[in-house]
C-alpha cells in the first residue's frame, strides 16, 4: 500500500496510548526476524552498493579477508590470518585460514575448504575480462569507484593458502577496500559447478559463502530465510534461523515492531523515534555513521575566494540551533569532514563557535563591512546526512542576515541540481557525503582534492596544492601513526581555509525488542547477527 | 425439464464468458503502452523478436483472428508475463488465489454460523429488546466502513493489547512447505516438529482478517434471515401447524427453518462478489498475500498483464459461483423452477 494515511495515524496513536505490554510469544526463541526496508537487488555484494541490500546479505552470508573492529575502526584478521606489505607498498601477501568451510545447501555441496583459488576466483572476476563470470554482470559499482582494474595489476596464487596482490601504484586504503562488505569471498568450486551446468547467473542469485548463515529461501518482496551455518569457523551464531522480513512501508514496520513480529528494524524517520523511545519494551540503538553534512562555498567565485569571507560565514551560523531544528538533536556537530569515530579524526580541532561579532569583524577586514548578497543552494532530497536542507537554508539565511549578508535560497529538481552544481553555477551549497569504506581517504579526497574538483564531487571547487600533498603523502605511507599525522594536518589546514563548513554527522538508528541482545549498528558496514541472542 | 433449465443456464454462462474475454482482450488495446508488451508482458523486445511475436499474436490479422488467438493462449495456460516479476500471470494467480479463497471461505462460514442463528432469534423475538439489539448491531455493522473497522481492531487487539499479529498468514519463523496453498491444511499435512505451534499461530493470524471480512456478510445474513423468517411465520401452514398443537420449537425447526433458509442460500451466491471486493481491502490492510493485494499492487505498478489476468480470473470466479448457487437454489426449491 503506497499511501497509508489512516494506518499511520492509528499506529502513532497506539504508540502514544498503549499502557499495556504486548504478550511476548513464548516459543520461537531460536529465530530472529529483521524487518528490512526493501528487497535485495542481488545476493552478491560485488554487484551492489545499496545499504538495504548490504544489510540483507553481506555479513550473514559471507566473510572477507579482513574485518574492521567496530569499536576502534582498526583492521583485524578475517579469512586472512596474516599479511605482509612490501616496502614499496606495491605487493600485499595474505596467508589464509585453513579451516573455513563453505555452505552446504540444496544446490551445492562443497568438497573442500576455502583456499587461495577461491580468493583468486573472487577478485579475478572483477579484474579480467577472460574470467568466465566477468561478463555476467554489467558493472561492479564499488570496485569501479575505487578503480580496481587500474589499481590491481596482478593476482598470484603463491601456495594453497597464500595469495599475493600486486598493485600498479601504492594505495594505503587498499586493505580497507578488502575489508568492506563488498569484498566478500565466493567459492571457486561452486563457480565451476555453475559453469558445468551452464547456469552462470546463479552465482549472484543463489549464494554460497562462508558466513555465519546460509541461504535457504527467498521470495521477492516477502522474505529471505537463512539458517545457521553449522560448520562456521568462528563461534557459532546463537540463532538457528534468521529471517529478513521485507516490509517497505515505514508505518507497517513500526506496527510489526509493536506486536513483536519484528525483533529488529531500522528506523529512518526521526519523528517516530521520539514516540518509540517512550515504550520500555524497546531499545533504540544509535550510532554515528560514516557521513557528513556540510555547507560548501564555491571558492572560484568572489567573494568566496577570500579565506576571511569563508571564515566569517562559518562563525556566523548557529550550529547547535541547526542540529536541534533539522536533525532533532539526533546528530553530532561536525568540526571536521571526518566523523569522530574515524581513527584519523583530530581530537584537537577547535570547535567552531558561534560568534557573529567576530564574523562581522572578519567581513570588514575582507572589505565587506556592509555585507553582500549570495545564494544558498539547498538540495531538494532527504538524505541521512541532511534530512531537510531547505529548513537548514532558512536557518542559515536568518543567521547571515545578522551580519548583513543577504542570502537567497535556491533549489532545483535533484538531477538539474546536480548538473548545475557540476557546472559550478552556485555560490554555496548545502549537501553531504556518505562514505563507502572506513578509510579517511574516502572523505578527504573525494570532497576537497583538485582531482575531485575536476571530476565534480568537490562542491567547493577548491584546489589547494598544500592540501593535496598532505592527503597524497598519507596514502603513500604504510605506517598508521604517520598516516594519522598527515590526515590531522590536512584536517587542520581545512579548518583554517574553510572551503566548506562541516555541519553534522548524523546518526543511524535501529529499534530492537528489549529481549534481543548482541545486535548493534556497525558504523563500517552492514548489520551483523552472529552474536545475537534472544531471551524470553 | 431440469435438463433444459441447466442447458439455458450454461448457455447464459457461455455468453457471459464471451463478453468477459472480449473485454479482457480489448484491454490490451485500451491500456496505455505498446500493444505487444501488454499482450505478452515482455519488455525491451528486440526488433527481431517483435516480428516473430507479432506473427504469433496475429497482430497483422483481423481483430477477430487476434481474439481467437487470445482465447487459445488463455486456454493453453500460455498467459502474459507479469511486468514486475516476468513470471506467467496464471502461475502467479494460482500462487496467491488459495490465500484469498481460504480467508473468504472462513469469513463466509463465520457469517453463516453467526448470522443465521441471530437472524432467527431476532425474527422469533420480533419487536422485543433482543430483536432491537440484534437489528441495531446489524445496522451498525452494515454501515461501518470496513477499513476503519479493520484499523480499529488492529489498534485494540494488536497494537495496544498485543494479542494478535497485524499482518501475514503465519509468523515468518515457521517454514511450512507449500502443498495445497491453503495454510491450515498445509500445516496439518506438513512433517515439521512445530506443527501445533504453527497451527495456533496461523489461527491467530487468521482471526482479525476473518472477523473483519465476515462483518458485512454477517449483517446481511442477519437481516435476510430475519425478513425471510418473518415471512414464513406469517404463512397459513405455520398457523395450521401451531393449531395442530406442535410446540413453537417444533414448528420452527420442521416447517419454518427449511423454507426460510431457501432464499438465504441464494443470498450466499449474491454476497460472493461483495465478499471478494471486501477481501481485497482486507488483504491490503493485513498484508494478506492473496489475489486482492496482488491485484492492487499490480494497479500501483501499472502491471497491465496482471490487471488483465486478475480481472479475468476474479470475474470468472464470481460469475461461476453466482451461477452455481442459483442452480443449487433452483434444485432445492420447487417454486423457483419456472420452466
Amino acid at each position: 500500500m503506497k499511501s497509508s494515511g489512516p494506518f499511520t495515524a492509528v499506529v502513532l496513536l497506539s504508540i502514544l496510548s498503549s499502557a499495556c505490554q504486548p504478550v511476548l510469544p513464548t516459543t520461537r526463541v531460536h529465530g530472529l526476524v529483521y524487518c528490512a526496508e526493501g528487497s535485495p537487488e542481488s545476493f552478491n555484494p560485488q554487484l551492489v552498493t545499496s545499504g538495504t541490500t548490504i544489510d540483507a546479505i553481506s555479513q550473514h552470508l559471507y566473510d572477507r579477508l579482513l574485518d574492521i573492529n567496530p569499536d576502534s575502526g582498526e583492521l583485524i584478521p578475517g579469512l586472512a590470518q596474516s599479511w605482509q606489505i612490501s616496502d614499496d607498498g606495491l605487493t600485499y601477501r595474505f596467508q589464509l585460514r585453513q579451516d573455513v568451510e563453505f555452505h552446504q545447501t540444496s544446490y551445492f555441496s562443497p568438497t573442500r575448504t576455502m583456499n587461495a583459488d577461491d580468493v583468486q576466483f573472487t577478485f579475478g572476476r572483477l579484474l579480467s575480462v577472460q574470467h568466465p563470470f566477468h561478463q555476467t554482470a554489467t558493472e561492479y559499482p564499488y570496485f569501479d569507484s575505487v578503480e580496481w582494474q587500474q589499481l590491481v595489476a596482478k593476482l598470484t596464487v603463491i601456495g594453497p593458502y597464500e595469495i599475493e596482490f600486486t598493485l600498479s601504484k601504492p594505495d594505503s586504503s587498499f586493505l580497507s577496500t578488502l575489508a568492506t562488505d563488498f569484498a566478500a569471498i565466493l567459492s571457486a568450486e561452486y563457480g565451476a559447478q555453475l559453469i558445468s551446468h551452464n547456469t552462470l547467473a546463479d552465482l549472484d542469485q543463489l549464494p554460497v559463502g562462508t558466513g555465519p548463515f546460509l541461504y535457504r529461501h527467498y521470495q521477492k518482496d516477502v522474505l529471505i530465510r537463512y539458517y545457521r551455518h553449522p560448520k562456521y569457523w568462528r563461534q557459532l551464531p546463537a540463532m538457528e534461523q534468521l529471517v529478513i522480513d521485507i516490509v517497505p512501508d515505514n508505518t507497517k514496520r513500526i506496527a510489526k515492531l509493536l506486536t513483536h513480529e519484528c525483533d529488529v528494524a531500522p528506523i529512518p524517520r526521526l519523528a517516530e523515534l521520539s514516540l518509540l523511545s517512550k515504550r520500555d519494551d524497546f531499545v533504540i540503538d544509535a550510532q554515528t555513521s560514516m557521513n557528513v553534512g556540510y555547507w560548501a562555498f564555491n571558492t572560484r567565485t568572489p567573494p568566496f575566494d577570500q579565506v576571511k569571507v569563508r571564515q566569517a560565514l562559518s562563525y556566523a551560523i548557529n550550529k547547535s540551533n541547526i542540529l536541534q531544528a533539522v536533525y532533532f538533536g539526533q546528530a553530532e556537530p561536525a568540526n571536521s569532514l571526518l566523523p569522530p569515530t574515524s581513527w584519523a579524526y583530530d581530537k584537537n580541532l577547535n570547535i567552531q563557535r558561534y560568534d557573529p561579532l567576530l564574523a562581522k569583524k572578519l567581513l570588514a577586514e575582507a572589505g565587506y563591512p556592509e555585507g553582500f548578497q549570495m545564494d544558498i543552494w539547498a538540495m531538494p532530497v532527504q538524505r541521512l546526512y541532511n534530512p531537510n536542507a531547505l529548513k537548514m537554508a532558512e536557518l542559515i539565511q536568518a543567521d547571515l542576515a545578522q551580519i548583513g549578508v543577504r542570502a537567497k535560497i535556491v533549489s532545483y529538481e535533484w538531477n538539474t541540481f546536480r548538473r548545475k552544481l557540476r557546472l559550478g553555477e552556485h555560490d554555496s551549497v548545502l549537501i553531504g557525503w556518505s562514505a563507502d569504506n572506513a578509510d579517511p581517504d574516502n572523505f578527504l579526497r573525494p570532497l576537497l582534492s583538485c582531482a575531485a574538483a575536476i571530476s565534480g564531487s568537490n562542491r567547493a571547487n577548491w584546489c589547494d596544492e598544500n592540501y593535496d600533498q598532505l592527503i597524497a603523502k598519507a596514502v603513500h605511507t604504510p605506517v598508521l601513526e604517520e598516516r594519522r599525522a598527515f590526515y590531522q594536518q590536512a584536517q587542520q589546514y581545512q579548518a583554517e581555509q574553510m572551503p566548506l563548513v562541516p555541519i553534522a554527522h548524523s546518526k543511524r538508528f535501529q529499534v530492537r525488542s528489549r529481549n534481543i541482545s548482541g545486535v548493534r549498528i556497525n558504523p563500517y558496514g552492514g548489520i551483523n547477527f552472529t552474536a545475537a541472542g534472544k531471551s524470553l | 425439464m431440469m435438463f433444459h433449465y441447466l442447458l439455458r443456464r450454461l448457455f447464459l454462462l457461455g455468453f457471459v464468458f464471451v463478453a468477459l474475454t472480449i473485454f479482457a482482450f480489448s484491454l490490451g488495446y485500451l491500456f496505455p503502452g505498446d500493444v505487444l508488451g501488454n499482450f505478452t508482458g515482455l519488455r525491451n523486445i528486440s526488433p527481431a523478436e517483435e516480428i516473430v511475436l507479432r506473427q504469433q499474436l496475429g497482430l497483422d490479422q483481423s481483430y477477430w483472428q487476434q481474439y481467437i488467438y487470445f482465447n487459445q493462449r488463455i486456454l493453453d495456460g500460455n498467459w502474459a508475463l507479469s511486468f514486475s516479476s516476468q513470471q506467467n500471470v496464471l502461475d502467479e494467480i494460482i500462487n496467491v488465489m488459495p490465500a484469498t479463497l481460504e480467508l473468504a471461505s472462513y469469513a463466509l462460514l463465520l457469517s453463516l454460523i453467526v448470522g443465521i442463528p441471530l437472524g432467527i432469534i431476532a425474527a422469533v423475538r420480533k419487536d422485543k429488546w433482543l430483536d432491537k439489539l440484534i437489528s441495531g448491531l446489524a445496522l451498525v455493522g452494515y454501515s461501518i466502513p470496513i477499513f476503519w473497522w479493520a484499523l480499529l481492531l488492529i489498534m485494540v487487539f494488536s497494537l495496544t493489547l498485543g494479542w494478535l499479529p497485524t499482518s501475514g498468514r503465519l509468523s515468518v519463523l515457521y517454514e511450512i512447505p507449500t502443498m495445497s496453498g491453503f495454510m491450515l491444511p498445509d500445516i496439518l499435512l506438513s512433517q515439521v516438529p512445530y506443527r501445533e505451534e504453527a497451527l495456533v499461530d496461523a489461527i491467530r493470524h487468521l482471526l482479525l482478517p476473518a472477523v473483519v471480512l465476515a462483518t458485512y456478510p454477517t449483517t446481511v445474513m442477519i437481516r435476510f434471515t430475519r425478513e425471510s423468517m418473518l415471512d414464513v411465520l406469517e404463512q397459513n401452514y405455520i398457523k395450521t401447524a401451531r393449531a395442530k398443537g406442535l410446540t413453537r420449537l417444533q414448528v420452527l425447526y420442521t416447517h419454518g427453518l427449511r423454507n426460510a433458509l431457501l432464499p438465504v442460500t441464494r443470498q450466499v451466491g449474491l454476497q460472493f462478489s461483495t465478499l471478494i471486493t471486501l477481501a481485497m481491502i482486507t488483504e491490503v490492510i493485513f498484508s494478506w498475500p492473496g489475489i486482492g493485494s496482488w491485484l492492487i499492487d499490480g494497479i500501483y505498478q501499472r502491471n497491465f498483464p496482471a490487471i488483465q489476468g486478475g480481472l479475468l480470473v476474479v470475474s470468472s470466479l464470481v460469475i461461476a459461483v453466482n451461477m452455481f448457487t442459483e442452480i443449487l437454489h433452483t434444485m432445492l426449491n420447487p417454486l423457483a423452477r419456472k420452466f
